[in-house]
């Protein structure tokens, strides 16, 4: 279980305990958070669960999988800090992690 | 105008299922779909991607199964509309009557709407100033090349189509390729090529570069870009290109007065009818309490349409359940020579 706080553009957050094993997108996608589209349900098909991840939590997260980079060239304003947060998966070692929804996903 | 028993939009894989399942029955239809070719998102996003939860078929890639459907419904002769989509639907007494974006028209008493998570559009610049310069000089697919002769191009994106444009372009054109990291992901050949361009300055790339705004007064004149330490750049421009990949949009269906539920449409399982009569809704667009968005669970969604699509088309007739195994009808309508 890990503690995970996803703010919205405008600055809403909301702090989510989420199982290990989900990912973070499930973890959004399965409370309702608005601004996580996930649209291809998590094949990393689409960009529409594009995340910031916090500049401290980015180089503790499990490194990006071929292909990560190649959807996330199409994602809305990539940064360096993004993710598509259907491919972190959750275990305890992520708890406090924290991440920005862009303005938009498409 | 063409008249139908249903219309399918979608030629993803639960589309051309329910398009088999009509067949079956008796039924015709016609299949409306965005993309130029058949196949939906297994076309788009994953042909080359093995799926391995088909029933029966240990392991395909999104292309075969595209392949084999299209191969299965061929006994239907069934009409396809690409490069089309719906935009409006009006009820006329029994009928719904359909007009397509290219202006086609159908009449039908049903309509399948198997539209995945929306219709596939390009992906656009993030940026307002885009704009008002859309579809005359900032261009997301290109329809005449040679309307950039001579002209100075600059051509955002990081995949095949940017690359491949670049190449081609740079030929009568003076291009600036700008991607946001230094890695590209289209073919390496291309890429070989491009840096091969920029080496014998047939070409200026830059990288770690995004747009931040185009500029122009009534006509386009420049555009800014952007690396992620805020330094920005202007770009003398006559054309901007923007290739980020498709984006899906649920798009007209909005506007249907359709129950929509998070880009879902809520259906009944017994006959995956929407809140209208005669609409139904299957495949990753339609939602009921358990729904799996799996292709498997499109086809089951589309074979208990079609038999609701049955009493709107043939109201005077019963429906009889048969087999293909042993039913001359059904094997006539598949094109099977009896004894």
């Amino acid at each position: 279980m890990a503690k995970i706080t996803y703010i919205e553009h405008g600055g809403k957050k909301y702090e989510i305990d989420v199982a290990n094993g989900l990912t973070v997108m499930e973890g959004a996608v399965q409370n309702d958070i608005p601004g996580i589209d996930a649209d291809c349900g998590g094949s990393m098909a689409c960009a529409t669960c594009h995340v910031y991840v916090k500049e401290d939590w980015f180089p503790k997260l499990p490194n990006k999988e071929t292909g990560e980079d190649d959807m996330l060239d199409q994602a809305y304003e990539p940064k360096a800090n993004s993710r598509l947060s259907c491919q972190i998966t959750v275990s305890d070692e992520l708890n406090g992690l924290v991440v920005h929804l862009p303005e938009k996903q498409v | 105008m063409i008249k139908t028993d249903a219309l399918i939009i979608g030629a993803g894989p639960t589309g051309l299922f329910c398009a088999h399942q009509l067949g079956i029955i008796g039924l015709k239809c016609e299949i409306v779909d965005n993309l130029d070719k058949i196949g939906g998102q297994c076309i788009e996003l994953y042909p080359d991607k093995p799926i391995y939860d088909i029933p029966a078929i240990p392991q395909c890639t999104g292309e075969e199964l595209t392949n084999n459907l299209i191969e299965q419904i061929k006994p239907f002769n069934i009409n396809f509309h690409l490069s089309d989509r719906v935009q409006e639907i009006k009820k006329e007494k029994e009928n719904w009557r359909v007009k397509t974006l290219n202006g086609k028209e159908f009449l039908t008493p049903n309509i399948v709407i198997a539209g995945g998570v929306g219709s596939f559009e390009p992906r656009k610049f993030p940026i307002k100033s885009a704009d008002k310069f859309d579809g005359k000089t900032v261009l997301y697919s290109i329809k005449d090349k040679t309307i950039f002769k001579d002209k100075s191009v600059v051509i955002f994106g990081g995949g095949d189509s940017a690359l491949d444009w670049a190449i081609e372009l740079s030929k009568s054109s003076k291009v600036t390729l700008i991607h946001r990291r230094d890695e590209f992901r289209g073919a390496q050949s291309s890429v070989d090529k491009v840096k091969e361009l920029q080496k014998n300055n047939k070409l200026e790339i830059f990288t770690k570069f995004s747009i931040k705004d185009v500029k122009g007064n009534g006509k386009l004149e420049s555009v800014e870009i952007k690396d992620d330490d805020g330094n920005s750049k202007l770009i003398s421009a006559d054309y901007v290109l923007g290739f980020f990949g498709l984006i899906m949009q649920l798009g007209p269906i909005l506007d249907w007065g359709l129950n929509i539920d998070k880009k879902t449409i809520p259906v009944n399982t017994e006959t995956f009818e929407t809140n209208k009569q005669g609409i139904f809704a299957i495949g990753d667009i339609c939602t009921y309490p358990g729904k799996l968005k799996l292709i498997l669970s499109g086809f089951h969604e589309g074979a208990l349409a079609a038999r609701g699509c049955f009493k709107y088309a043939r109201p005077d007739e019963k429906l009889r359940f048969e087999f293909t195994t042993t039913s001359k009808a059904v094997q006539n309508r598949l094109g099977l020579k009896n004894d």
